[in-house]
């Protein structure tokens, strides 16, 4: 039998393995905003709507709103600061995760 | 928002690499090009790891993991297979780390150029082997610290010139791209997209773990890399007609020290073991400059 909890998939015997093949781009089960130390907040008067955070971005976590502006998918984001790096206007700041 | 690269992901976000990791950031570039029609072969690297483990995968393309020093073979074997089959045209990728090519893959990568196989081979270059622990490879540049060669005997030898040696075999077409600059990148997967035979890419993946820098700074330091003239983007057609991109060969290189002094990598090193690594970068670039001609 083969089970999906949410996003996962669970194989309950090895006969249900698939021989050769993986079930593609789904690694969505994986959380990996749970890694972040600080977290990207976006400025909305300040973005000037460029793209570039989404250009840089290794982890496809900025999303655009109704706006055009960016948003951040905190699902994912790993914290790793590029966007807020790279942003032409500063529209981006890290802030501490409270745990 | 703007998109000046296709706005296509043909990656999933839950992908298992490091914050701000370079590798992961070059195959997000690649995928949107290449498109759906692409299959991956990839050896032991970084990215046999961040793909996920089994049954998960992070691309939406299929992938094969071979052995290590195999990937422009499987890769070259996968197209001879999809050609007797294919509707539409199938990009086959070869897509390893710097040690699965400047040392494992080396023979097998010579073996496909010198065939022309009808291949992509990509090797993002992240300079040791990090995800066994950041052991030195031949592309580790002179003067690093890795965790086999330690600050009190830091790697003496200089990286390895593996363009020099893809382009022996007079390829239809190379190119050195860097994940800060994805327009460029773009534009030369777009032109060797068009052409046939064996194309060939080598990627600066800038690696926050294992050069010790934050990662906020991989992009700056990809920049940076450029602009210091220790990795410069230019392509190479049929091995003789070379372009140079970026930087300028018209200005004056910027000083290394800035690239060098912000990763913790290369903290230890004095000011003659700097200008001497400036030294091998001036020559290395006017050499450069001699084979595009200006």
């Amino acid at each position: 039998m083969i089970k999906k909890i949410g996003k996962k998939i669970i194989f309950e015997k090895a006969d249900d393995l698939p021989p050769n093949a993986m079930s593609l781009g789904t690694t969505e089960f994986n959380e990996t905003g749970s890694w972040r130390n600080e977290r990207p907040v976006v400025d909305k008067d300040k973005c000037i709507a460029c793209g570039i955070c989404w250009k840089f971005c290794p982890d496809m976590s900025i999303k655009e709103d109704a706006q055009g502006k960016a948003e951040i998918d905190y699902v994912f984001c790993k914290g790793c600061g590029i966007c807020a790096a790279e942003c032409p206007v500063k529209a981006i700041k890290m802030i501490e995760e409270e745990k | 928002m703007k998109y000046s690269i296709p706005e296509k992901e043909l990656i999933n976000p839950g992908h298992l690499a490091c914050q701000g990791c370079g590798g992961a950031l070059a195959m997000r570039i690649v995928l949107k090009t290449l498109g759906e029609n692409t299959i991956l072969t990839i050896p032991a690297c970084c990215w046999s790891v961040i793909d996920g483990p089994f049954p998960y995968s992070a691309v939406k393309v299929p992938l094969f993991h071979t052995a290590f020093e195999t990937a422009a073979i499987t890769a070259a074997g996968i197209k001879a297979g999809t050609k007797k089959v294919e509707k539409e045209y199938i990009h086959s990728v070869a897509w390893a780390g710097d040690g699965g090519t400047f040392d494992i893959g080396l023979q097998a990568l010579s073996g496909a150029a010198e065939r022309n196989d009808d291949i992509f081979y990509f090797v993002y270059d992240n300079e040791a082997y990090m995800n066994t622990g950041i052991q030195r490879s031949s592309a580790t540049p002179k003067g690093a610290w890795t965790t086999t060669t330690p600050t009190t005997f830091p790697k003496l030898e200089s990286k390895k010139d593996l363009d020099a040696i893809v382009a022996a075999h007079n390829v239809p077409y190379q190119a050195t791209v860097s994940v800060s600059y994805p327009e460029d990148f773009t534009k030369k997967l777009e032109k060797a997209v068009k052409k046939r035979g064996f194309k060939f890419f080598h990627i600066l993946a800038p690696c926050p773990p294992g050069w010790k820098t934050n990662p906020e700074d991989t992009i700056k330091l990809g920049r940076m890399a450029v602009e210091s003239g220790i990795f410069p983007l230019y392509e190479i057609e049929n091995g003789e007609n070379y372009t140079i991109n970026m930087p300028s060969p018209k200005k004056e290189l910027k000083p290394v020290n800035e690239y060098l002094l912000k990763q913790g990598r290369f903290r230890h090193l004095k000011e003659k073991d700097i200008e001497l690594i400036q030294e091998i970068i001036n020559k290395r670039w006017e050499k450069l400059k001699r084979l595009a001609g200006v």
